[in-house]
C-alpha cells in the first residue's frame, strides 16, 4: 500500500484544432479520498474526464495511476476500453448512458464482462456449460444483487432500466460503473437533475464507497450542497487552466472562485463577499 | 373557454360497441353515397346514340355491406393489437387467447415441423417449399445475430451464404470431401470471410456499415462471376454431389438406403432426409443463439446494440464483440450455403443477388429484431406467402408491398417487438420494444 496519490495528472493539455480546451492542468487525486472538480459551464471539466477515461487522447502532458499494487500506468497511452480493462478506472456520464433495454440486472451484469469473459473460457466453457462457468454466473449475480440492495433498487432488478426513474437511474449508473471493481471511479455530475432528499442519499452511497470499498472517487459536481458535503480535496477550473484548490473551505472562500462563477472581476467578488459576509 | 379534463379524454380513448357501430355507420353512408353512381347505376350508349342504363343494386349492397363489416373489423383491430401510440383496450379473453397462443406457438410450430414430412409425404411440392421455407430460417436466425442481437445493419449478407455454397461445390467436386467433412469448412470459411468484412467496417456505422456491406456481397458475387477458371463463373458449378446418410446414398443404386432396407426406392426419401437435415441445422443455429445470448459475449452484443460508449466505459472490446457477432452470423451463414449446394445440385451467382439479402433482412425487421419466434413467423409468411400468390403472378408485390406498409404501421418493430431479459432475480417479464433501441450499426 503506498501512499501516493492514485492519480497524478501533469501539464494536461487537449487541444480541439485552434481551441485549448485544457491547458497545463496539473492536479493530484488522493488514494481513498474524494476529489471534486468544479468550475464554471464550459471550463474544460468534462474534457479532463474523458482525457482519463480515454475517450480522449491529449494533446499533451501525462496521467498517471498508481495502483494500490505499486503498478504505475500512464493513462495517456491507453486508450478506449483498457482503461477500464487495465486500469480499473470506471466512469459515469453526464447524460445517463444505460443500456435501457436491459433489466436492471442485466445492466450490472454486462458490467462484469471481462471477468465473466474469462470464467466462460471465451464462450466455450459457458456454451457446454461446464460448472465453473455455472458458479462463476451465481457469484456475478450475487455480485450484482449486492449492489442492487446498495443502492436501494433490489425490488426493480428485473425492470427494464428505460422504465427507472431519473434518480434511480443515476443510482444504478453508479452501481454498474461499481460492478466492475475499479479503483478509481470517476462521476460526471452524479446529482444533476436530483432533489435534496436524493442528492442526500447520493453523499451517503459515496462516502460509503469510500469506506467500504476503499475507492477513490473524482467527481465533476454543480451542486454545491454535494461538494462542499463529502469532498476532501476540491480542484477550480476556468477556462481549460486551474484556478484554485483546496480543501472545500478554503476553496469557497477563494476570490478568484467566486470571481470565475459570478464572471466578475476580483475586486468586485471581494466586495460581494464582504458584503456577504 | 376552458377545455375540461373529460374531453381531452374522451378524444384519446377507444369507446366502446356504440362508438364502433356509429363509425361503421357512416363509413357505410360515405360508401352508398360513393358507391350509388360508380356501381349502383350503369349506363352505356346505345345503338342509336342515346344513353341507356340499368341499376346494379345487389352490388352495389354487397359493397356498403363489405364497407360496413371491415370498418367494424379494422376498428375492432385497432383498438386491440393498435398502431403505436394509440391506447389499447383488450378485452380480458382476447388478451388470455394471445398470451395462451404466445406461450404454445413455439411449440406447436416445432412438433408441427417434425411431421410435415408424415403429413405431407406425397405432396412433393409443399416438402420442397417447406425446405425453402427452413433454409430462410435458418438464414433469418443467423442474420439475427449480427442485425437483431449486435445492432449492426448488414446488408451483404447474401456474401456469407454464397461462400459457403460454393465452399462446399468447390471442396466436393475437386478433392470428393463428404458434405460431412465440408459442412463445418464452410462455416469456418464463411465466418474467416465474416471477419475479413468485419476489420475494415468496424469504425463505421449505420448507413454507412449499410453501404460498405452490401458493396462486400456484389463484390464477392463479381468475384464469383469474373473468376472462371474456379468458378466456373456464370455457368456455375454442376453436379455437386448430393447429401449421404453417413456414407450411405439416397438413390436408387445397389448400397443405396432404400436397397439396404429392402424398401421400394422412392425419390421422395432424399427429400424427406434433406428437411430433416435444415431442421436440425436450423434448430442447431437456434439453440446456440439462444444459449449465446445468455452468456457474456451475448450480453456484450445486446449491449452494443443498446449503447456504444457505454461499453467502452465498462471495458468492453467493442472491436472484437462486433467482429464476433460477424462471425457467427456468417458461420451460420455458410451452413445455410453449403445446405443450399447439396439441395440443388447446381449452384450459380444467379443464386447470389442483392435480392436475397434483402430479403432475409426484410424477415429479420418484420420478425422483430431479436426474436426468434418472430424470425420463424416471418419467413413461413415471406416465403409461404409468396409462394400462396404464385396464381396472381402480376399482384403478387404488390399485395407484399401493401402487407408490409400495413405491418409496418401496426407493428412497426416487428410481429414479436418485445425483448426477454437474459436473466432474472424474481421474475421475467418482456421489455416493451418502445425501450429497445435499433442499434446505430
Amino acid at each position: 500500500m503506498s501512499d501516493a496519490p492514485i492519480l497524478t495528472v501533469e501539464h494536461l493539455m487537449m487541444r480541439f484544432g485552434g481551441i485549448v480546451a485544457v491547458n497545463d492542468l496539473s492536479f493530484n487525486a488522493d488514494r481513498r479520498k474524494i476529489t471534486a472538480l468544479i468550475g464554471p459551464n464550459g471550463a474544460g471539466k468534462t474534457t479532463v474526464f474523458n482525457c482519463i477515461t480515454g475517450f480522449y487522447r491529449p494533446s499533451g502532458g501525462a496521467i498517471r495511476l498508481n495502483h494500490d499494487d505499486g503498478r504505475t500506468i500512464h493513462l495517456e497511452r491507453l486508450n478506449d476500453f483498457r482503461i477500464s480493462k487495465q486500469a480499473s478506472v470506471a466512469r459515469t456520464f453526464q447524460n445517463i448512458r444505460l443500456f435501457p433495454g436491459m433489466t436492471a440486472l442485466e445492466n450490472l451484469m454486462v458490467a462484469q464482462h471481462n471477468a465473466l469473459m474469462r470464467a466462460s473460457g471465451l464462450t466455450v466453457l459457458g456454451l457446454i456449460g461446464a460448472p465453473s462457468w455455472r458458479s462463476a454466473e451465481r457469484a456475478a449475480i450475487e455480485l450484482a444483487r449486492t449492489w442492487l440492495a446498495r443502492v436501494g433498487l433490489l425490488d426493480r432488478a428485473d425492470d427494464a432500466a428505460g422504465n427507472l426513474a431519473y434518480g434511480d437511474q443515476r443510482r444504478l449508473e453508479i452501481a454498474r460503473a461499481m460492478c466492475t471493481e475499479p479503483t478509481l471511479l470517476c462521476l460526471d455530475e452524479p446529482a444533476a437533475g436530483l432533489n435534496a432528499r436524493e442528492s442526500g442519499a447520493l453523499n451517503e452511497l459515496l462516502l460509503s464507497i469510500r469506506a467500504e470499498q476503499g475507492t477513490s472517487i473524482l467527481l465533476i459536481e454543480h451542486d454545491m450542497s454535494v461538494v462542499m458535503e463529502i469532498s476532501d480535496h476540491v480542484v477550480v477550473m476556468d477556462y481549460g487552466v486551474k484556478i484554485a484548490e483546496g480543501t472545500p473551505q478554503a476553496v469557497r472562500d477563494d476570490p478568484k472562485v467566486i470571481a470565475a462563477y459570478l464572471g466578475a472581476d476580483e475586486d468586485e467578488a471581494i466586495a460581494v463577499m464582504e458584503k456577504a459576509n | 373557454m376552458s377545455v375540461t379534463p373529460a374531453t381531452s379524454s374522451h378524444t384519446s380513448q377507444p369507446l366502446g360497441s356504440a362508438f364502433i357501430l356509429k363509425k361503421a355507420l357512416i363509413s357505410a353512408l360515405v360508401a352508398l353515397v360513393l358507391f350509388s353512381l360508380m356501381i349502383g347505376i350503369r349506363t352505356e350508349a346505345g345503338n342509336q346514340g342515346g344513353l341507356i342504363y340499368w341499376t346494379r343494386f345487389g352490388d352495389l349492397a354487397t359493397m356498403v355491406g363489405v364497407v360496413f363489416g371491415g370498418s367494424i373489423i379494422v376498428e375492432l383491430l385497432r383498438q386491440w393489437f393498435g398502431p403505436v401510440e394509440t391506447d389499447k383496450v383488450v378485452p380480458k379473453p382476447v388478451r388470455a387467447a394471445m398470451s395462451f397462443v404466445g406461450h404454445w406457438l413455439a411449440p406447436a410450430l416445432l412438433a408441427f415441423a417434425l411431421f410435415v414430412p408424415v403429413i405431407f409425404y406425397h405432396q412433393r411440392y409443399i416438402l420442397d417449399l417447406a425446405i425453402l421455407v427452413l433454409t430462410y430460417v435458418m438464414l433469418g436466425w443467423g442474420l439475427n445475430v449480427v442485425v437483431g442481437l449486435a445492432g449492426l445493419l448488414d446488408l451483404g449478407y447474401v456474401a456469407f451464404y454464397a461462400v459457403g455454397a460454393y465452399s462446399y461445390a468447390l471442396l466436393a467436386t475437386n478433392f470428393g470431401l463428404s458434405f460431412w467433412v465440408c459442412l463445418p469448412l464452410a462455416g469456418i470459411l464463411a465466418s474467416f470471410w465474416g471477419v475479413l468484412l468485419g476489420f475494415p467496417v468496424l469504425r463505421l456505422r449505420g448507413d454507412y456499415l449499410a453501404i460498405v456491406t452490401l458493396a462486400f456481397g456484389e463484390i464477392i458475387r463479381l468475384v464469383i462471376t469474373n473468376w472462371q477458371s474456379l468458378t466456373g463463373g456464370p455457368n456455375g458449378v454442376s453436379g455437386i454431389p448430393r447429401p449421404t446418410l453417413f456414407g450411405i446414398p439416397l438413390d436408387n443404386s445397389d448400397d443405396g438406403l432404400a436397397a439396404k432396407l429392402g424398401i421400394e426406392f422412392s425419390p421422395t426419401h432424399r427429400l424427406v432426409f434433406l428437411f430433416y437435415l435444415i431442421l436440425a441445422m436450423a434448430l442447431l443455429t437456434n439453440w446456440v443463439t439462444i444459449r449465446l445470448r445468455r452468456l457474456p459475449i451475448g450480453r456484450a452484443w445486446e449491449a452494443l446494440r443498446e449503447d456504444e460508449v457505454a461499453c467502452r466505459a465498462l471495458g468492453i472490446n467493442t472491436t472484437t464483440t462486433k467482429l464476433t457477432a460477424f462471425a457467427t452470423g456468417a458461420m451460420f451463414g455458410g451452413f445455410a450455403g453449403a445446405f443450399f449446394a447439396t439441395r440443388q445440385g447446381f449452384i450459380s451467382p444467379e443464386s447470389f443477388t442483392f435480392q436475397e439479402s434483402a430479403l432475409v433482412l426484410a424477415i429479420v425487421v418484420l420478425g422483430g429484431m431479436g426474436s426468434q419466434l418472430g424470425v420463424a413467423l416471418a419467413a413461413l409468411a415471406m416465403i409461404g406467402g409468396f409462394e400462396l400468390f404464385r396464381g396472381f403472378d402480376q399482384y403478387r408485390m404488390l399485395v407484399f408491398g401493401m402487407a408490409m406498409v400495413i405491418l409496418m404501421i401496426w407493428r412497426p418493430r416487428g410481429l414479436v417487438g418485445h425483448r426477454a431479459p437474459t436473466v432474472y432475480l424474481e421474475r421475467s417479464e418482456a421489455i416493451s420494444s418502445d425501450l429497445v433501441k435499433e442499434g446505430h450499426g
